[in-house]
């Protein structure tokens, strides 16, 4: 079995941390992993993905084909979409359905939101979410929340035991807020 | 025991634990992460590896050359075109041989994600005449380094290890040996004054030397011929033999090159069995002229140069797949909603206050050219600065401001970062100097080397005192705060400098937020 996911978003947005969590529990599940960054001059405002494959037999390129992603994992809308080439007949999209807009021209809200719905996409205001369950700077979590039951290769379990490996050394209560957004984001996208 | 690294991450700790004394270098994407890794690692700091930022890719290479003269190994690493700041000193490290292993790690950056250029430091290594090595994987760059600093002091000679952005940021599991001690050889006794007799004498030395390096090549673990009876036969080199491998698992018929001089037997050899050849390369098409040398003109070879493989840009498993006549597609339409996001400086950030000023200034002088340099300040090119009229390569905003001044442009302006300034600016202001140069120089200092993450910056809390000690007037040395607030008394400072017919410096200074901001969170905990 395989998983080629996409993780996307606007640099800043903390798309890095989902990786490390993802990287964090597939390596503990034994599977094979590649994970493919952007680092440098994009991470300033600018668009910003992660390869990540994710398998059970070796994994040879770093980067996912042209209709080769499962999923995109977005913590943009517009950035979402940028990224379309790259997925698969039966993949899905899960993203923030709120813009980040940082751009003079960028497209109409509207319009945009239509778009996405004609897609095999769910959506969810992570940032709101977020902050219901008292944790503002959780909105990635609650993205990684809502995908986790649709990234199969991994458990639910799986990735909550990851975010406790991640955030261990930064103590019990950040652990306990990003524990608590994932899990609101597990429900909201159930 | 497995750990899950970055490439860069995989070469750090490569070099650690075979048993590296110093790791010198210049931050630049995508080779930054192999010196901070070192930086941070519990067992350099143990063993005190010298791992501190070096002022440019050129002290970089001379102090390693010189760590590897007194018996010990030592690592440089650069982005690809810090290669051209150190040419000098490398290939003449190929004419005095080294002692201690020595590897000179070049990340080059195919697609310029972070660059200016697509140049290959392949062809160095061949310029050079040492050998060069180039890892298909993660694992292949930890086991490369322990191997390279072995052939290293085998050969006496520097050895090149060339990586391109997909490996260096990409991570995956390694299997990781257990670390050597510290290599300690005595200093080297050999003739290393490169005057003309003795370098005649060291230069055919290291042409007698080439045979071995064909040999090493021939043996290393890291090249392998792989056979299937099908008719194309493939070159795949370094990170290559991924995507054929993804696209035709074992049905490939090729030869695997991660280590140069090229093993020529086993091309020939595949040559035979079949009736054309596909090199598939990462960068420029080194590899592709080479084995048209190699094979004589009338063997069919194809590559980037034909047109079989985009003759621009990074290999994927896409233009691979479709070089190999097994297209992957898209499914999905392109989003009709949809617009480029280019990255941009900063909300906060003290350059957008510098770029606010000048902009306003130099709206009263419309034949004036503003002269750029490299760093996170490149960004003030795009909306809604559009500020720059260049941007070339490390130091040339203040030499070009120079040349264009001396060819009676005015006003000419060069902005120039902190760490950029000392890395190659400070030459070109001595020249701007002694030829009095009606030049007005912008040291645009956030007290870091902001592009790259935030690492030190060679000259803090020394700028005044380099200008002054170069010869530039203390009344034109002027130090401002950009912010805002500020704006009347910066945009009255560029004025009055602009209007001095002579060399001045302004330096707005002010802290990047980036790294305000991780400074403030450290001081929480």
């Amino acid at each position: 079995m395989k998983k080629d996911i996409i993780l996307c978003g606007v640099g800043g947005q903390g798309i890095l941390s989902i990786a490390t969590i993802i990287g964090e529990a597939a390596t503990k599940a034994g599977l094979y992993l590649k994970q493919a960054e952007v680092h440098g001059m994009s991470q300033r405002g600018g668009d910003v993905q992660s390869n990540l494959r994710l398998s059970t037999e070796p994994i040879w390129s770093d980067l996912i084909a042209e209709g080769g992603a499962d999923l995109i994992i977005s913590m943009e809308p517009m950035e979402a979409m940028r990224y379309l080439a790259y997925l698969n007949k039966e993949g899905r999209i899960v993203t923030s359905s709120k813009p980040f807009v940082n751009i003079p021209n960028y497209p109409d809200e509207e319009a945009l939101q239509s778009e996405l719905d004609t897609l095999p996409s769910i959506k969810l205001d992570i940032e709101t979410v977020a902050k219901d369950c008292g944790n503002p700077r959780g909105a990635n979590m609650v993205l990684l929340g809502m995908a986790a039951p649709i990234i199969g290769i991994l458990s639910v379990e799986n990735l909550r035991e990851a975010i406790a490996t991640v955030f261990a050394r930064k103590g019990e209560q950040v652990v306990e807020a990003n524990l608590k957004a994932f899990d609101a984001g597990v429900k909201a996208g159930t | 025991m497995k750990k899950l690294l970055l490439g860069d991450e995989a070469i750090a700790l490569g070099a650690i634990n075979a048993g590296l004394s110093g790791v010198y270098a210049y931050p630049g994407t995508p080779s930054t992460e192999i010196t901070e890794y070192i930086q941070n690692h519990p067992l350099a700091k143990e063993r005190g590896i010298h791992s501190r930022w070096c002022t440019n890719e050129k002290t970089a290479m001379e102090a390693a050359l010189g760590m590897s003269y007194a018996g010990k190994r030592a690592l440089v690493c650069m982005k690809h075109v810090g290669m051209n700041v150190c040419a000098d000193a490398f290939i003449n490290s190929a004419i005095t041989g080294v002692k201690g292993g020595l590897i000179v790690l070049a990340a080059d950056d195919p697609s310029m994600h972070s660059s200016q250029n697509e140049q290959d430091s392949r062809f160095y290594a061949k310029f050079a005449l040492v050998p060069c090595l180039e890892p298909s994987n993660q694992q292949e760059a930890y086991d490369m380094m322990a191997y390279g600093f072995d052939l290293s002091e085998k050969l006496g000679e520097p050895i090149v290890l060339r990586v391109v952005t997909r490996l260096a940021h990409s991570r995956a599991a390694v299997e990781v040996t257990e670390p050597m001690a510290e290599k300690h050889l005595s200093p080297s006794t050999d003739q290393w004054v490169l005057l003309p007799g003795i370098a005649r004498k060291k230069y055919v030395k290291l042409i007698e030397k080439q045979d071995a390096m064909k040999q090493a090549s021939a043996e290393s673990p890291f090249n392998k011929t792989e056979m299937s009876p099908v008719k194309l036969g493939i070159l795949a080199c370094g990170i290559a033999y991924n995507y054929v491998k993804e696209s035709l698992g074992t049905d490939a018929n090729l030869v695997k090159i991660s280590q140069y001089p090229l093993p020529e037997d086993k091309i020939k050899a595949l040559a035979e069995k079949c009736d054309e050849l596909l090199v598939i390369e990462d960068g420029q098409p080194v590899v592709e002229e080479l084995v048209k040398g190699i094979l004589g003109a009338g063997y069919p070879v194809k590559g980037r140069l034909t047109g079989d493989l985009p003759r621009t840009g990074e290999l994927t498993p896409d233009n691979v797949a479709k070089a190999l006549g097994k297209a992957n597609g898209a499914v999905f339409v392109p989003a009709k909603n949809m617009a480029a996001r280019p990255p941009q400086l900063c909300q906060g950030c003290g350059h957008r206050d510098v770029y606010t000023a000048l902009n306003q200034v130099l709206a009263d002088y419309p034949d004036h050219r503003v002269f750029g340099d490299i760093g996170c300040y490149t960004l003030g090119a795009l909306p809604p600065f559009q500020a720059l009229s260049s941007c070339v390569d490390m130091g040339a905003s203040i030499t070009m401001a120079k040349g264009a001044a001396d060819a009676g442009l005015f006003p000419a302006v060069a902005i120039i970062g902190d760490s950029t300034f000392t890395h190659s600016g400070m030459t070109g202001l001595l020249d701007a100097v002694n030829d009095k140069s009606n030049i007005t120089v912008v040291i645009s200092d956030n007290l870091t080397t902001g592009m790259t993450g935030g690492q030190d910056s060679a000259g803090t809390n020394k700028y005044e005192a380099i200008c002054l000690g170069l010869g530039v007037e203390l009344e034109h040395v002027r130090v401002v705060v950009p912010l805002p607030k500020n704006m009347p008394e910066i945009t009255r400072v560029i004025k009055e400098e602009i209007e001095y017919k002579g060399v001045s410096v302004i330096i707005p200074r002010r802290e990047c937020i980036q790294t305000f901001a991780r400074h403030a969170r450290a001081k929480k905990q």
